[in-house]
């Protein structure tokens, strides 16, 4: 776990309202994980005060670069935003469990709403270092309001995985959502590893369409202070044994978890 | 240069500690800070059986603060006892356990139970969470009440008690007089002060518990203040917090009248606040030639 100022190498608009961030940082990218995060400070002043937790989009081991892609949500991403090539920003982090890898050969459905392609982009770049050129057994997912708002589609095509789109108002692909798509394309049977992150809505469905799949995993947003599992106040509510609500911390225990272990209603 | 502290009768190496319920039991931190540089390491709120806490969402920002409402997530005193106490006990740190609980007969049986505990160095009574829907802030919010847990955790063990404020009351010295009276060795101050923000979006409170507390530098000033009040009125050591971020804000404390302070929501900001604010106090002593940190306890108070 690394607490530094790095420096920025990039930071430039992918589509409207949504930015790539590179930084400079050799330890950090050797060290993350797809899924994990990155506990950022937007600013050096007291408002806003605390970090925002960005996923690590891609680790460049080779130039020592690490990537963010992020949506501009408010405050902090609005001043992330602004923020210079070759100016620092203040990261703490690979924090967080990411995503279990497949093994060669395993049946893949990866899924992403809107956003939440950041830290799958990473996963299916490592799913490439494991399989090769030969991915049909993988199928993406990806969805958005509408087809020029879904992030890095053309980047994750480059990839070399087949890629199926949905939006809500039709522009492109499938006319609904990549739960529905998944569903449609998939007929109902899901591959061996399933990989989810997106709103809130799209993982409960997702979790009626698999029910008890042993190894879905999706990654949980939550508010969060320290990041590092000593606030406590990111939690996300897991299946319990008795009465009491149990909850889990999405900094520490996550963010990614087992759809089945997870309390979505 | 002297560091050394006695917050009754806890031997702190320099006046730094850290807030409870911001440092997790420390090892969270462990990897950005070492632990045995602290004064002292004040764990989470812990209570007699595990708490699950409040529904989500939990935590709000706010200018230059955030709002919390936890409510009391913590394992229970057995597990504190058995699972988090022995990894402690490889830091030269003491470590105070922070208690709360329902009735006075909660904390009176939390206070014999850590009796005797190896590696407790002594008791923070929290009568002032705010997050809670029975106890905490309750106790805290009259100067009788807080008396009477106060004299129930005496009576209960030889450790230092140590009395956690609420700043939401009318007179913050007359609950200090009274726990003091009570035979509270020390006070520690401010816990956060009840607030509140809705999201307009949803026209709903921003807080699954409704209502929070609030900390971080937005309400370093009405702490400042209410530990300048308790050092005139009680004469038992203070540990100040409230918004401490760096040394200088540090500084204002201990020159208001508290011997040691604690660092809570700046540590989400900044891991390394703590060994920050120590350090820089420490500049502050050299640079001014003052000997003994106890020479700057009170000082803002001369002539006033
Ligand atoms: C583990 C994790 C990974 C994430 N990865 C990405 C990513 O790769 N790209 C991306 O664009 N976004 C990601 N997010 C969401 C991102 O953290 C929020 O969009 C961001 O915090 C908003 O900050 P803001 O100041 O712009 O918005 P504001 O609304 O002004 O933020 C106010 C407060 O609410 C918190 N907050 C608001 N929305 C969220 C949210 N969705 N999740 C958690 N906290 C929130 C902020 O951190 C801040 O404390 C991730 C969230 C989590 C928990
Ligand atoms: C997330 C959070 C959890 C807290 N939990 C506790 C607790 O369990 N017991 C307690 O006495 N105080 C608790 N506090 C209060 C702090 O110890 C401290 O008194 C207060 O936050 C003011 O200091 P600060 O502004 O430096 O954070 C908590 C504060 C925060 C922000
Ligand atoms: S953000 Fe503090 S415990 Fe997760």
């Amino acid at each position: 776990m690394y607490s530094k100022k790095l420096r920025v190498v990039k930071n430039v608009e992918v589509i409207p309202g949504h930015r790539l961030m590179g930084l400079e940082a050799h330890e950090l990218a050797m060290a993350a994980a797809p899924g994990q995060f990155l506990h950022v400070r937007c600013s050096e002043t007291l408002d806003p005060l605390l970090r925002r937790p960005i996923s690590v989009c891609l680790a460049d081991r080779e130039r020592g670069t690490v990537y963010m892609l992020y949506r501009i949500a408010g405050k902090g991403t609005e001043l992330l935003a602004r923020v210079k090539k070759g100016d620092f920003v203040d990261v703490l982090g690979p924090l967080g469990r990411g995503y279990s890898l497949p093994q060669k050969g395993d049946g893949v459905a990866v899924l992403g709403g809107g956003i939440g392609i950041a830290p799958l982009y990473f996963l299916l770049e490592c799913i490439k270092g494991i399989y090769g050129p030969d991915t049909d057994g993988v199928s993406v997912f990806l969805g958005a309001a509408a087809y020029t708002a879904i992030p890095v589609l053309d980047q994750v095509r480059a990839m070399g995985f087949s890629v199926h789109t949905a939006t809500d108002d039709g522009s492109g692909g499938f006319k609904g959502n990549v739960v529905q798509l998944a569903e449609e394309v998939l007929g109902g049977r899901y591959p061996d590893r399933v990989y989810a992150c997106g709103p809130l809505p799209m993982l409960k469905s997702l979790g009626q369409a698999l029910g008890d799949h042993p190894a879905a995993e999706v990654s949980m947003e939550e508010h969060m202070a320290c990041g590092v599992g000593a606030c406590l106040s990111c939690i996300c509510r897991v299946r319990a044994k008795g009465e009491e609500p149990e909850y889990a911390h999405v900094c520490k225990d996550g963010p990614v978890f087992k759809l089945r272990d997870l309390c979505l209603a | 240069m002297k560091l050394e502290v006695n917050i009754g009768g806890i031997i702190m190496k320099n006046p730094v500690a850290t807030a409870s319920g911001t440092f997790g039991f420390g090892l969270e931190y462990a990897g950005f800070v070492d632990l045995s540089r602290l004064g002292a390491v004040v764990v989470k709120g812990t209570t007699r059986l595990p708490r699950p806490g409040n529904p989500a969402p939990r935590i709000c920002e706010t200018p230059a603060g955030v709002l919390n409402a936890i409510g009391l997530e913590n394992p229970g005193v057995e597990a504190v006892v058995e699972k988090y106490l022995p990894c402690l006990k490889d830091y030269d740190v003491p470590v105070i356990i922070n208690i709360a609980g329902d009735t006075v007969e909660d904390y009176a049986s939390l206070a014999s139970r850590l009796d005797g505990c190896q590696g407790v160095a002594g008791l923070e009574v929290n009568i002032s969470c705010p997050n809670v829907k029975k106890g905490g802030m309750l106790f805290g919010s009259d100067p009788d009440s807080a008396a009477e847990v106060i004299r129930e955790v005496r009576a209960a063990t030889r450790l230092p008690v140590i009395a956690k404020l609420s700043p939401n009351v009318t007179s913050i010295a007359a609950v200090a007089e009274g726990v003091a009276r009570a035979g509270a060795d020390a006070v520690s101050l401010i816990n956060t002060l009840l607030g509140m923000s809705i999201d307009i979006k949803s026209r709903r409170p921003a807080l699954g518990n409704v209502m929070g507390g609030l900390s971080g530098p937005a309400v370093r000033p009405v702490a400042v203040r209410a530990v300048w009040q308790v050092y005139r009125a009680v004469g038992i050591p203070i540990m100040g917090m409230g918004g401490i971020a760096s040394a200088s804000d540090a500084l204002q404390f201990i020159m208001a009248g508290a011997s040691a302070v604690a660092v809570g929501t700046a540590n989400f900001v900044n891991p390394r606040a703590t060994v920050e604010v120590l350090e820089g106090i420490e500049s502050y002593l050299l640079e001014n030639n003052i000997r003994d940190i106890s020479q700057l306890v009170g000082a803002a108070h001369q002539g006033i």
